[in-house]
């Protein structure tokens, strides 16, 4: 990701240099921009006047004048002093990154993160009507790079801010692409937690008129500011309006679409509340969670590293799972067809691998509904086996818990408890009629 | 003499153009959904709502446009049918690649107008917050630079050609909703931008028809109201570059660059009459606005419905003193526009009010010479000499109204404000909003840059049109049209109406007729006194179809126009079924031949070969343009032949 290319070599340009270039018999004055990642190397990004960029290449160069150089202008980072209402609820937001919190980099030519909370709040100013602020940065990473060990970082920040008690809530931004890993993790890590941790992203970066990070947020902060329930839970668009916000259940919650707003949907459960985020009002969808609570919260902090999540699928190999068991993997989801079967002639693999120590949770890949290895032989049969059915948890929730599990519990029997024990809400024994998708 | 006109020479008028026009392409720019609008874009369609905020540009700066449709405080409703938008309009999937289909046409019509296409083509996202895009920003790219078109009047540059979709189609707006179709968002658009070189509105008329023409005779852009929109940018000496948006007939070019000019030239006399009287900007502020209220309730059943309704519901009567400005609200600037109503479309634009009341056009909406004398008596003025403004409102409203009326009337003191105005029916124009800054516009990093491959510019060639000389001999040679008429035609507004009736009709109707009918028929009807300008292309389409279908006889073009011109509302099928031109069958005309052969019988025998022509006269005077006299001629002889034998 270098800043010049070929021929900006050539000439001996810098991004901001001022420029007359003389292409066939036409006069073109403007700025050199960095070029893009897919810029051709011999091919120069100039800024014109009105505010175009366009590329010439150097085969149409006639001549190359450089009328002055000066750098291209810093984003300043000068943020302003804001005034707060100390009377509002405190709000602790830790930023980790995500396009909420990210801008466009002209550099590589993609959406970068470099926006800090400060920034965002200077965005979105009505967020100071709702909460007073305090805000922290511990990492900037996009969610695809997230790791277990960030997860334990995170976890150990929440924990410290819960018990200083005197916040109504915190504010979590990451990215979107893991949120649900993370909003899960966070939902075991930490016991008894006495108030709300809202994992917020956006969909759209937050530099576009467009963009939901502005809405999403505020619907965060009167998640944390306003919600009964002391859970780990994921504020984001209800539906491609900008309308309502859905608060969903961190261990009931996917990324369901590649793009849209409205991308976070419950699975097997119902959103635990909306917010209006205009009349700034939460409204109750449902009754059954964990409360806020004066009780000091537990940090169960830690997570095993080897673990797998693969999927079942015609045609898998049998060495693939094989070599998940014999090189050192504490534990296994595989996300299952349909009950959470997987082909007859994997089975005595996994039971060597259950007899050699290795958990083998199994979850399902059609996500609605619930595991089930009693209705046909295949699944009797991994039964016996010693796999560990995961009732109706989503994979990757069984994927952050098993690993969690992992990190405390050796013994298989045990193991197996504590797969089954419901510990955040993360398995529902009641699936009404209305959960699923229409 | 036009009272609007001016010696544009003395007042160094410039004038540039921005043309924006549709094309004609399968898929739109960005997303694969077909380019066609919907007759009722609310059937099958989804509805959604959606909030736009300000974003930051590239350089961190914040666009005054921008901030303005930010500050509105907006609802928009998004109305996208299924049958033409998908996740990429309603701004919920990034953009597809470019089309290319696209891209190739507007290479196209950059090569004709004598442009330099860049090397690589850059999306840029230019920010756009009044709702007609649901990303907030155009996507838009610079394709080529440079550049040039011919005009009688003299050669105008060409700055700058982009590609771009085009917004959303505004259905309607009330009570700070906005409703828009998506259908139309997407479509891909080509802008020429030409440099200031016009000097007269009938040259930015002509050089608007002109580029038009280019364009459509590549026959791949769209046709018909709304699929071409032009910008207009005017100044005069000591004016300031006023941007005029979204004209859609070309016959308003030129009268509203003659108002735009007047608007301007009238307000640098306001300016110097301002000066003139020595008046004081620093005497117009805010801390001078008077709520009076409880004086003109007092006399509330007087005053006009409207007031007495605001009234009602909570409204106040805010008024602004302006010492020494009598006369200068109703100073004029156009037709039905004076001062006056420039500020009410500011307290209109920034206060969201109604509009407003100056002293200049009292007495009016039920304030008499007593209320009038009550309110000059509490705001201590001089009814002679000095003058007021009333807004009422909802206190906010109103007051942010007023701010908006003081900023422009300060502006007054400088001359001509910069601004962007909207074209009314009548040829003048409104105060929209102000001018967007450079700081409007950042990389469109969802697309790659597109390399200007030969392989590219050789497909684009294809739809270039084809020089005018090379034109204009292939009308004389191919065509066989006279020279004169050739040279009328490629200078004529039919020009591509000319090259597609050929194309349709070319082996039923010969192109003589054609060229002639729209150059020198039309030109014969104008010199009758005749208005042709409501004669519509489809009408002259109309006429050659169904003359291609014989419906009637080339004689009876002229009268069907007559026809037209003369009750416009008219269809020309109508015409055709209400004129007794019906043309005769070929059956109907031999009956008739045999009939007055017949009845001619010794004559016939008496003249022999000369027969003929005496049979000929005969018939044709009695079928003279119901029928084509070259048929009538055949006919004619062959049922002689048979005789004669």
């Amino acid at each position: 990701m270098s800043e010049t290319n070929q021929i900006m070599k050539h000439y001996n340009l810098e991004p901001g240099d001022l420029v007359r270039i003389k292409k066939r018999d036409l006069v073109i004055e403007g700025i050199i921009m960095p070029p893009y990642i897919f810029t051709d190397p011999w091919v120069l990004v100039v800024k014109l006047r009105n505010g175009y960029n366009i590329g010439i290449h150097i085969e149409e160069i006639k001549e190359l004048e450089i009328i002055s150089r000066e750098s291209i202008r810093e984003q300043t980072e000068e943020i302003k002093i804001i005034s707060q209402k100390t009377d509002l609820p405190h709000i602790k937001i830790i930023g980790t990154g995500g396009t909420i919190a990210s801008f466009v980099d002209y550099l590589t030519g993609a959406v970068k993160p470099a926006v800090s909370v400060d920034e965002l709040l200077e965005m979105i100013p009505e967020a100071l009507d709702i909460a007073y602020i305090e805000s922290e940065s511990i990492m900037n990473i996009l969610s695809e790079n997230m790791r277990p060990e960030y997860w334990e970082i995170i976890a150990e920040k929440i924990y410290d801010v819960m018990k200083k008690n005197v916040y109504r809530g915190i504010v979590v931004t990451h990215g979107t692409d893991t949120m649900s890993f993370t909003a899960s993790a966070m939902a075991f890590a930490i016991q008894s937690k006495n108030i709300p941790i809202v994992f917020v992203g956006s969909q759209r970066s937050s530099d576009r008129p467009s963009s939901d990070a502005a809405l999403n947020f505020i619907g965060a902060l009167v998640a944390a500011s306003k919600a009964p329930f002391a859970e780990s839970v994921i504020a984001m668009h209800n539906s491609s309006s900008d309308d309502l916000i859905a608060v969903h259940r961190g261990v009931k919650v996917r990324k369901m679409h590649t793009s849209r707003r409205d991308t976070f949907k419950s699975i097997n459960a119902k959103p635990l509340a909306y917010i209006d985020p205009i009349k700034k009002e939460l409204i109750i969808e449902e009754t059954i969670y964990s409360p806020r609570s004066s009780e000091e919260p537990i940090l169960l902090n830690g997570f095993e590293k080897r673990v797998a999540l693969i999927y079942s699928y015609p045609g898998i190999q049998r060495d693939l799972i094989e070599y998940i068991i014999d090189s050192g993997y504490k534990g296994v989801v595989i996300a299952g067809t349909g009950f959470g079967h997987v082909p007859q002639d994997l089975i005595p693999i996994l039971k060597r691998g259950v007899d050699k120590g290795v958990a083998i949770a199994v979850t399902s890949q059609t996500l609605y509904g619930r595991v089930n290895l009693k209705v046909y032989q295949t699944g009797r049969e991994m039964l016996r086996a010693g796999v560990i059915p995961c009732e109706d948890m989503l994979p990757e929730v069984a994927y952050v818990k098993l690993s969690w599990v992992l990190y405390r519990a050796y013994d298989m029997d045990r193991i197996k408890e504590m797969m089954l024990r419901n510990y955040a809400y993360e398995i529902s024994m009641r699936h009404t009629e209305d959960l699923f998708i229409r | 003499m036009n009272h609007y006109r001016l010696d544009y020479s003395e007042i160094d008028l410039r004038v540039g153009l921005e043309i924006h026009q549709q094309l004609d392409t399968k898929t739109k720019l960005f997303c694969s959904c077909p380019t066609l609008l919907s007759e009722d874009p609310l059937k099958n369609s989804v509805i959604i709502e959606r909030r736009l905020r300000v974003g930051k540009s590239e350089l961190g700066e914040i666009d005054p446009a921008a901030l303005f449709e930010y500050r509105r405080g907006r609802v928009f409703r998004y109305v996208a049918p299924r049958d033409n938008t998908c996740l990429v309009e309603l701004d919920e999937e990034p953009p597809h690649d470019v089309n290319r289909e696209a891209l190739v046409i507007s290479l196209a019509i950059a090569m004709a107008l004598n442009s330099t296409i860049v090397d690589e083509v850059y999306f840029m996202r230019k920010i756009v917050v009044d709702g007609s895009n649901t990303s907030g920003f155009q996507r838009t790219a610079i394709i080529a630079l440079g550049g040039f078109v011919e005009s009688s009047q003299g050669r105008v540059r060409i700055q700058t050609i982009a590609l771009e979709e085009d917004s959303a189609r505004k259905l309607s707006e009330e009570n700070g909703v906005v409703t828009y179709a998506l259908d139309r968002l997407g479509i891909p658009l080509i802008e020429i931008s030409t440099a200031p070189d016009i000097r007269s509105p009938e040259q930015a008329e002509e050089v608007a028809y002109r580029i038009g023409m280019l364009m459509r005779l590549t026959g791949k852009v769209k046709r018909g109201l709304g699929t071409i929109r032009q910008d207009l940018n005017i100044s005069i000496k000591g004016g300031a570059k006023i941007e005029i948006k979204g004209v859609q007939r070309l016959e308003l070019i030129s009268k509203i660059v003659e108002l735009e000019a007047y608007r301007q030239y009238r307000l640098l006399q306001l300016k110097e009459e301002i000066m003139r009287r020595g008046l004081s900007e620093e005497l117009i502020s805010e801390e001078s606005i008077k709520d009076l209220t409880e004086v003109v309730s007092k006399y509330k059943n007087k005053l006009a419905r409207f007031i007495r309704e605001t009234l009602d519901k909570d409204g106040r009567v805010f008024t602004l003193p302006l010492k020494g400005f009598r006369g200068l609200l109703g100073f004029e600037l156009g037709p039905n526009r004076r001062f006056g109503t420039e500020l009410a479309d500011y307290a209109r634009a920034w206060g969201g009010v109604g509009g407003l009341i100056h002293s200049d056009e009292l007495p009016r909406y039920g304030i008499d010479e007593e209320i009038i004398k009550k309110i000059y008596d509490t705001l201590s003025l001089n009814k002679d000499s000095d003058a007021f403004i009333i807004i009422i409102d909802q206190r906010n409203k109103a007051l942010k109204a007023f701010d908006a009326v003081i900023k422009r009337i300060k502006q007054a003191f400088r001359g001509v404000p910069e601004e962007t105005r909207a074209a009314n029916e009548d040829g003048t124009t409104r105060y929209m909003r102000p001018q967007p800054g450079a700081a409007r516009m950042y990389p469109e990093t969802d697309i790659l840059p597109i390399r200007v491959t030969k392989e590219l510019i050789d497909e684009a060639a294809k739809y270039v049109p084809e020089p005018f000389d090379v034109k204009l001999k292939r009308f004389i040679e191919d065509h066989k049209i006279s020279r004169d008429l050739a040279e009328a035609l490629i200078r004529s507004r039919y020009l591509a109406l000319y090259e597609e009736l050929v194309n349709k009709l070319k082996d039923k109707v010969s192109p003589q007729l054609i060229a002639s009918t729209l150059i020198n028929t039309l030109k014969a009807l104008s010199s009758e006194g005749l208005d042709t300008s409501v004669i519509e292309e489809k009408d002259l389409i109309d006429i050659f179809t169904e003359l291609a279908q014989n419906r009637f006889s080339k004689e009876f073009i002229p009268d069907i126009l007559r026809e037209k011109i003369k009750d416009p509302k008219k269809s020309i099928g109508d015409i055709v079924s209400s004129l007794d031109i019906r043309i005769l069958s070929l059956e109907e005309l031999d009956l008739l031949i045999d009939k007055i052969i017949g009845e001619n019988k010794e004559e016939i025998i008496k003249r022999g070969e000369r027969a003929f022509s005496f049979i000929m006269g005969k018939v044709m005077d009695q079928v003279r343009g119901k029928i084509d006299g070259k048929i009538v001629a055949e006919r004619v002889k062959d049922r002689l032949k048979n005789l004669l034998i």
